[in-house]
């Protein structure tokens, strides 16, 4: 991967406290994974910035190497590579997710 | 381009010998499946370390020849 990629990347994991790399916008998500990662973030009522990898050719490459990890959607809290779909979503049930928002200090609906 | 059940049970029983592997064909079309993997080899490691490793096991397939594999690793 280029420095140049690297720099697109690490400048929207920290520009975006919640980031999430997939395939389709929040909006329209178009592969049932990234909507399902989509949709516990909404359930969540978490502020986060959807990128489409669909969109952009380097990042939807660049992002597998720099996260060592072959699928989209991933998921990024704080600049920390949180997981796929399978990890957000066990995650959500197991609450532990909700405890990573307020580790973080990020904002969700609680109820 | 795809892998069968088969293909995918032995490579990881090949990375992780003593691993327990359940896949399902969820779409039965060889290329959505799901697969629970039980092994020694995650314990104490965290979520994404384990699947990294089941990964790894497939060879750089995943995301490729296998599109699709939701995945639940367990410790034994």
């Amino acid at each position: 991967m280029n420095e140049q990629v690297k720099n697109k990347i690490n400048n929207l994991i920290e520009k975006n406290d919640v980031c999430l790399f997939m395939k389709g916008t929040p909006e329209v998500p178009q592969c049932g994974f990234s909507l399902a990662v989509a949709n516990v973030l909404k359930h969540l009522k978490v502020k986060f910035k959807g990128i489409n990898v669909l969109e952009d050719q380097e990042i939807r490459e660049g992002i597998k190497v720099f996260s060592d990890w072959p699928t989209i959607p991933q998921l990024y809290i704080k600049k920390e590579f949180v997981g796929g779909c399978d990890i957000v979503k066990e995650m959500f049930e197991k609450k532990e997710l909700q405890k990573k928002f307020e580790e973080k200090n990020i904002t969700y609906n609680k109820n | 381009m795809s892998l069968k059940i088969n293909e995918i049970t032995k490579m990881i029983k090949e990375a992780f010998p003593d691993a327990e592997v359940k896949i399902e064909d969820l779409a039965g079309d060889e290329n959505h499946y799901s697969a629970t993997v039980k092994s020694k080899i995650f314990n104490g490691k965290n979520k994404i370390e384990q699947h990294k490793l089941v990964y790894k096991a497939l060879k750089g397939k995943m995301g490729n020849e296998l599109h699709a594999l939701q995945l639940n690793t367990i410790e034994i």
